[in-house]
């Protein structure tokens, strides 16, 4: 085996705050050899991201590095000099971070921008420079490098903009890339590419690559060998296939049981507690407070890490009983009942929801923007006691349908009917925890207000306040905390106790868990589940993540540039026949096993802007199953595939059948 | 983070100095505001007169601890009815948006581009010259460019999911602006506050300075300053005397006015 290309040693890193020292690495090592890609692991706080950084020497001022070194290329990074430094870095490591939008410069051209590296690392003449750029596009998949090199960042895709950014990486010729999570703001379409370009990468260039994610199912998709990170620590580590198949440490364990998986069969198993504050650390294992299999020996001293098997090892003292116990997969659960009444809760006829354009007479004139159609002629309903999703990427108009429902929007043209007495019996509960909550207002009275609006005598509120609190599973002194003082999972618990407070029939969730993590998403998925078998309401879930749907959904909606293409039973959506539409997003989600590999199917392109969107059928532009003109030219009539199933394409029901079948089984 | 700030513990320094003066005025000056000693005037500081006489002789100091009075109580006063008029209308026009937000900061943005100053004595000349007239003519100075804040900050908290929330339970508009958005755009309003107080006392004295604010005998810094323009040559210290006390006065409601703004994070 060739000498590593980076070979972490016992790294230690602490942050120094007013509360204490954050020690955030501990004792952390890990290798990655050239060609090969090594997958990071961790949740949010894990500290895998610090790592990237340390690597690189780009430390915040009040982090230092406390023990450990930093081979690269057999030399320590953490002894060399700052001039040293700057040639290394960009040029020999380089680093590619989330969002490709702060990474480019937004008034310069994409070719140029490339070019600058080329020149500055390799002092490459200026055209040269501007060919050789032009070539690195073409590496990273761009089809039309030429006419990418000469636009602006802005003008490109969020996809196209991180492959401009990977380039841009890949200039110096690295024989380190750190990828920091490429595909988090990505569409799964989108990401589906990114993450093949990774895995090509890896052959074409020969470099090492450390690829940091908290997205274990996009690790198992590209990595060779696994590194798991938990408070600081890495508690596993493995060859993918074999951490994967059979998790040694409670942790990994936890983590792959509670993902949703595509099959809505296994998985959403969460992971009890949090993580302990890097503050006060527990005595020996770290894991130990949340974990299944914790004896007294674990919180003796600190575990070490283990070889378990040939290249497999582990921080956990009972590993083999761990190996011994059979894994739980009881994702059946939290599945809904299918026993919805006929009757429509809240139906949505022929709604339609434009944005901005200029006014009549502009538009007479023929000057002006059109309007943005974030919502065009979708019509669908929620029976009672149903549970609906609506799934799609960025832009596709989910998110506006959801506020149509709950009046925080009102149609363009259509109607939204609701069959409930008053309008406030539709609520929401919203994405992000850190804007969900009025940052100014302590948790009960946050709570407390919507008891009001009902009337309700102040001592009844207080009481109700803390039945609410207990029924998402939080203390009764929350009631006295600030927002700032709870976790992201806690905040969205308190998000959720909010909209139940109105006593809802109806509730709208969009996109309740995205910004969580996956241990905690799993709790929360089930505590909503719990939360409407008690309360009887429907819920309309708006989301991306068709795993996390085909677990709580008992219909589904697929939506494409302000359409709906697709709705049926959970089942009927996940198999054939099938929408392209539908057919391609399934493909793209990867999966959490490395024995199933991805086989995304390709869509070209950019999605079309909902300002001009294409005639006829608005998925051609992009469809691998486009049968001629017709589609072009005429909108698809809706067709049935069984009594609830229903998808919008010229292609009969019975090709679109077959077409499916043969990409997957 | 956690010691005083400089800029905050200097200028609070001062002011709390100013405060003090001013509310102890009547125990700690040494002579009424009015009393006149017509053998002694114009003197230099002495032991008699710590910071000298008027052409009047009267005695700068207790007319300069005086005059912290209306001073203050025209800046504060001034920015407080600037405030009653700008918080409504600055929240109204971010949280409905649309038309209303276009046609109300045109007219924000005609009374910024118009002197203050000239605001001032237009109403001045309209109402005629008194203390009273002074603090309206700067409180409603004030109104547009409090409006304006307090609207930008709104418009970035117009969307954002709790107030979404607080509009989807069926809350009075009334009730999402002051009971949801208020709290969280107070920050960067204390400290335009803050930072204004100086500018409508600098603007108060300019007022009484052209004899349009504080009407003589009242011990008033921007009046003493008017009357001992003409003796300027004669003795400096009865200009001396209120010009310092101005001074530092705003300079310190500038300094507090920036300590606060790092402190509280606003911007």
């Amino acid at each position: 085996m060739p000498p590593p290309v980076l070979d972490v040693r016992a790294l230690s890193v602490q942050f120094e705050t007013k509360e204490g020292p954050l020690r955030v690495l501990r004792d952390v090592s890990l290798q990655v050899a050239p060609g090969e890609t090594f997958g990071l692991a961790g949740e949010s706080g894990s500290g895998k991201t610090t790592l990237g950084y340390t690597i690189l020497q780009a430390l915040a001022p009040t982090a230092r590095v406390t023990g450990g070194a930093i081979l690269f290329e057999g030399r320590d990074l953490l002894g060399v000099s700052e001039d040293e430094l700057r040639r290394i870095r960009g040029r020999r490591i380089a680093m590619v971070y989330q969002d490709p939008r702060s990474a480019l410069n937004p008034t310069t051209r994409i070719g140029a921008q490339i070019a600058e590296v080329l020149e500055i690392h390799e002092r490459a003449p200026a055209r040269a420079a501007g060919r050789r750029a032009q070539e690195l596009l073409e590496l990273v998949n761009i089809a039309d490098p030429a006419s990418v090199a000469r636009r602006y960042p802005h003008e490109l895709s969020g996809g196209m903009q991180q492959r401009a950014v990977i380039a841009m990486a890949l200039a110096g010729g690295p024989s380190l890339l750190i990828l920091d999570e490429p595909t988090t703001g990505l569409d799964v379409t989108t990401q589906a590419r990114i993450l093949e370009l990774v895995a090509d990468l890896k052959r074409r260039v020969g470099a090492a690559i450390l690829y940091i994610s908290h997205d274990l199912a996009v690790i198992a998709q590209v990595a060779d060998r696994v590194g798991v990170l938990y408070a600081g620590e890495l508690v596993e580590v493995g060859p993918t296939a074999d951490l994967f198949a059979q998790p040694v440490h409670p942790y990994t364990r936890g983590l792959l049981d509670a993902l949703p998986h595509l099959d809505g069969l296994r998985g959403l198993v969460p992971i009890e507690g949090r993580i302990p504050r890097l503050t006060d650390l527990p005595p020996g294992c770290v894991f130990a407070p949340r974990c299944d299999f914790v004896a007294p020996a674990c919180t003796a001293a600190t575990p070490a890490l283990e070889t378990v098997a040939p290249e497999r090892r582990a921080r956990c003292v009972r590993w083999p009983t761990v190996l011994a116990t059979p894994r739980r997969s009881t994702a059946a659960a939290i599945a809904p009942e299918t026993v919805a009444s006929d009757a429509p809760l809240l139906a949505f006829e022929h709604v339609s929801k434009y944005f901005g354009g200029a006014g009549a007479v502009a538009r007479w004139l023929g000057i002006g923007a059109p309007p943005v159609r974030a919502v065009d002629d979708v019509s669908f309903d929620v029976r009672a006691d149903e549970v609906v999703a609506l799934v799609g990427e960025s832009g596709c108009g989910k998110t506006t349908l959801g506020r149509l429902a709950v009046r925080l929007l009102r149609p363009t043209a259509g109607r939204v009917r609701f069959a409930a007495p008053k309008p406030t019996d539709a609520q929401i509960v919203f994405q992000h925890p850190d804007s969900s909550l009025n940052p100014m207002k302590r948790i009960g009275p946050s709570l407390a207000r919507p008891l009001v609006l009902r009337g309700l005598r102040r001592r009844e509120r207080g009481r109700r306040v803390r039945e609410l609190l207990e029924a998402v599973r939080l203390d009764p002194d929350y009631g006295a905390r600030r927002p700032a003082a709870l976790s992201g999972g806690e905040k969205q618990r308190v998000a959720i106790a909010r909209a139940l407070a109105m006593a809802p029939q109806f509730v709208v969730l969009d996109e309740p868990v995205s910004a969580l993590d996956v241990s905690t998403q799993a709790s929360i998925i089930r505590l909503l589940a719990e939360l409407r078998r008690t309360l009887g309401a429907s819920y309309l879930m708006i989301s991306h993540d068709l795993s996390l749907v085909r677990h709580v959904a008992a219909r589904v909606g697929v939506m494409y540039l302000g359409r709906l293409v697709e709705i049926g039973a959970v089942d009927e959506v996940f198999r054939a026949p099938s929408h392209p539409y539908t057919r391609a997003l399934r493909s793209a989600v990867p999966r959490p096993d490395p024995a199933v590999p991805g086989r995304p199917i390709r869509l070209e392109g950019s999605v079309p802007s909902a300002q001009h969107p294409p005639a006829g059928c608005r998925f051609h532009t992009r469809c691998p199953q486009k049968i001629g003109r017709v589609c072009e030219e005429a909108e698809p009539p809706w067709a049935r595939a069984s009594p609830t199933h229903w998808i919008a394409c010229h292609i009969p029901i019975a090709e679109l059948s077959r077409s499916s079948e043969e990409a997957r089984p | 983070m956690s010691s005083l700030s400089p800029t905050l513990g200097v200028g609070g320094a001062i002011l709390a100095l100013v405060l003090a003066m001013s509310l102890a005025a009547p125990w700690i000056a040494p002579y009424p505001t009015t009393e006149q000693h017509m053998l002694e005037r114009l003197k230099p500081p002495g032991a008699r007169f710590l910071l000298g006489t008027d052409q009047y002789g009267r005695d700068l100091l207790s007319r300069t601890l005086f005059g912290a009075r209306p001073a203050l109580g025209l800046g504060l006063g001034a920015v407080a009815l600037g405030l009653a008029l700008g918080v409504p209308i600055g929240l109204t026009a971010g949280y409905v948006g649309g038309r209303l937000d276009d046609l109300v900061m045109r007219v924000v943005d005609a009374m910024l581009a118009f002197p203050s100053l000239l605001l001032a004595l237009l109403i001045i000349t309209a109402l005629g010259a008194s203390t009273g007239h002074a603090l309206l003519a700067i409180g409603v100075a004030n109104g547009p460019g409090i409006a304006r804040i307090v609207r930008s900050a709104t418009l970035a908290l117009r969307e954002a999911e709790f107030v979404l929330a607080a509009r989807a339970r069926g809350e009075r508009h009334l009730y999402v602006m002051f009971g949801e958005i208020f709290p969280n755009v107070l920050a960067p309003v204390i400290v335009e506050a803050t930072l204004r107080i100086g500018f409508a006392i600098l603007a108060g004295a300019s007022l009484s300075f052209l004899g349009l604010g504080v009407q003589p005998p009242a011990a008033d810094w921007g009046l003493m300053i008017r009357e001992a323009r003409q003796y300027v040559f004669l003795s400096p210290w009865p200009l001396l005397a209120p010009g310092t006390a101005l001074a530092f006065t705003i300079v310190a409601f500038n300094l507090f006015g920036d300590g606060l703004r790092d402190r509280l994070g606003a911007t």
